[in-house]
């Protein structure tokens, strides 16, 4: 095995990486901010309800939680349930959704949106009650105070511990290949186990410029927003 | 009946009593201004007024309409929104929106409510039957008619108060006399039957006070309809036809503003306005 070789896979476990993020994001920040609706309902049993939720899943480790979705469906319904495998059949990205990612990406999906809702609550209660009743007093609705006069002050406010949040997932999901998702991590132990002790390291490189585009990214929407202040 | 009639407004948050029986006449184009100590429930009568707080009791009627009943079945939304537009409130710390400029701080409200309104006269549209290339034109037109005469209307509500030359400035670049002029032509674009001030110069540099105090002495020559709850004496002994001071949740005494001013008649107000003028 050469470097070109090592190279070739190591960006192979890249790009299931890559995807794993993404689609996480895409599940996790919609759920998160309908989780946070639910922890801030006037509704009690629903707020408790889904505070315990919450705890739960920010509670116990994320490798535990994704244990429990890929093993535990399967062991208590005596092997009838399987994590299907699909083909997403995407042009510009055929490729083969494995059991193993299915369920990962379930469990990172859940375990983010329990973070991000509460980084949506606390945005959201950060807002001055004053927002909210001027848009009262002028004849808006509920709906239009939040999407019109809300929201953009919590991006604005969220932005920092989001950033945080989504540059920690980046290295989380190396835990995928606890379950033999095979991930960049996964395919860099490989190269490791056949004796390159530089391949990790190389491993980290890729970690390293991702997060740094991600985080040059976050600085570039921060930026965007200083037009105005909360 | 006044044109705006309140009749023993009660209001309490929890244990305490805030509001205790508070009756309020006001007539068309008359400006009525409320003083009294701090916790003397001033504010709450406003919110109230404004339907952000709900009373407990008490019933308030404007121009020959019941409009409140405490004891009647909560409103829907879509009601209480269309009640709420009968007023219009200056808040004390402004509250303007942030990220839009003061153009759009004024325009916001009319424009989500030109968008009601578009929803419900394409319906209308389709019921008589028209065609969907027909109904987008007539609507496409309609909306830019309609947006013209919003912005049309905020320019000059902007030039009305001398914020013309900012009107692309965000709040965070203004003074808070500008801000606070801004919230007025915000107030005033939704056209409300009565306009409502929350201590409207009390968060502001005391140099920067002129400047709004003139702007509502102008709305008062225009002939507007407003309740003012103020701590600038002077300023409301100038610009209110009616003066009620109120302490402890309830109305001690009103009158004209030369008679409340010049003689005072309860022990109260004279003590709240001797302490008043011993501060200055």
């Amino acid at each position: 095995m050469n470097f070109v070789s090592i190279t070739a896979g190591l960006a192979d476990g890249f790009v299931t990486t890559l995807l794993l993020f993404a689609l996480t994001l895409v599940f996790s920040l919609p759920l998160g901010l309908l989780i946070s609706f639910c922890t801030m309902s006037k509704f009690g049993p629903l707020r408790v309800l889904f505070k315990v939720i919450v705890w739960v899943l920010r509670g116990t480790p994320l490798m535990l939680q994704i244990f429990v979705i890929f093993y535990v469906p399967g062991l208590v319904t005596n092997g009838q349930f399987v994590w299907p495998t699909m083909n997403t059949g995407w042009v510009w990205f055929d490729t083969t959704v494995t059991t193993r990612f299915l369920a990962a990406l379930v469990a990172f999906s859940i375990n983010y949106a329990a973070y991000f809702s509460e980084i949506f609550r606390a945005g959201i209660q950060s807002i001055s009650q004053g927002q909210m009743e001027a848009g009262q007093v002028l004849g808006m609705t509920k709906r239009q105070i939040f999407f019109r006069v809300i929201l953009l002050q919590v991006v604005k406010r969220i932005i920092p511990p989001l950033s945080n949040e989504t540059i920690t997932l980046v290295k989380d999901t190396a835990l995928a290949n606890t379950i033999g998702v095979i991930d960049l991590m996964y395919r860099a132990s490989e190269s490791l186990l056949d004796g390159y002790i530089w391949v990790v390291f190389y491993a980290g490189l890729f970690y390293l410029v991702f997060t740094g585009v991600l985080t040059v990214i976050f600085g570039k929407i921060e930026k965007k927003l200083q037009y105005f202040r909360t | 009946m006044a044109y705006l009639q309140i009749d023993n407004f009660y209001k309490s948050f929890g244990e305490t009593d805030v509001l205790k029986g508070i009756n309020l006449s006001l007539e068309q184009g008359k400006v009525l201004t409320i003083i009294g100590p701090s916790g003397s429930g001033k504010t709450t009568l406003l919110r109230c007024i404004n339907f952000l707080d709900t009373v407990n009791k008490g019933t308030m009627s404007l121009d020959g309409e019941l409009l409140l009943d405490a004891g009647s079945t909560k409103d829907d939304e879509t009601v209480l929104r269309n009640k709420r537009l009968n007023f219009g409130l200056v808040f004390q710390s402004f509250n303007l929106f942030p990220q839009y400029n003061v153009l759009d701080n004024v325009t916001l409200a009319p424009k989500l409510l030109l968008e009601d309104e578009l929803k419900q006269y394409k319906r209308q549209l389709k019921k008589q039957g028209m065609g969907f290339v027909a109904i987008r034109q007539k609507m496409a037109q309609y909306k830019a008619n309609q947006l013209d005469k919003i912005n049309q209307e905020a320019v000059q509500l902007l030039s009305n108060t001398g914020l013309l030359d900012k009107k692309a400035s965000y709040p965070c670049e203004l003074s808070g006399g500008q801000c606070q002029r801004v919230a007025i032509a915000r107030a005033l674009a939704l056209k409300p039957k009565i306009l409502c001030f929350d201590e409207p110069t009390s968060a502001l540099d005391p140099e920067l006070t002129g400047e709004v105090l003139r702007v509502i002495r102008s709305l008062k020559d225009e002939g507007r309809t407003m309740i003012i709850v103020t701590h600038e004496m002077d300023f409301a002994k100038n610009v209110s036809d009616e003066v009620v001071f109120m302490c402890d949740g309830v109305v001690e005494e009103s009158g004209k503003p030369e008679q409340m001013f010049g003689c005072p008649k309860s022990d109260k107000l004279q003590a709240f306005l001797r302490g008043i003028s011993n501060k200055e």
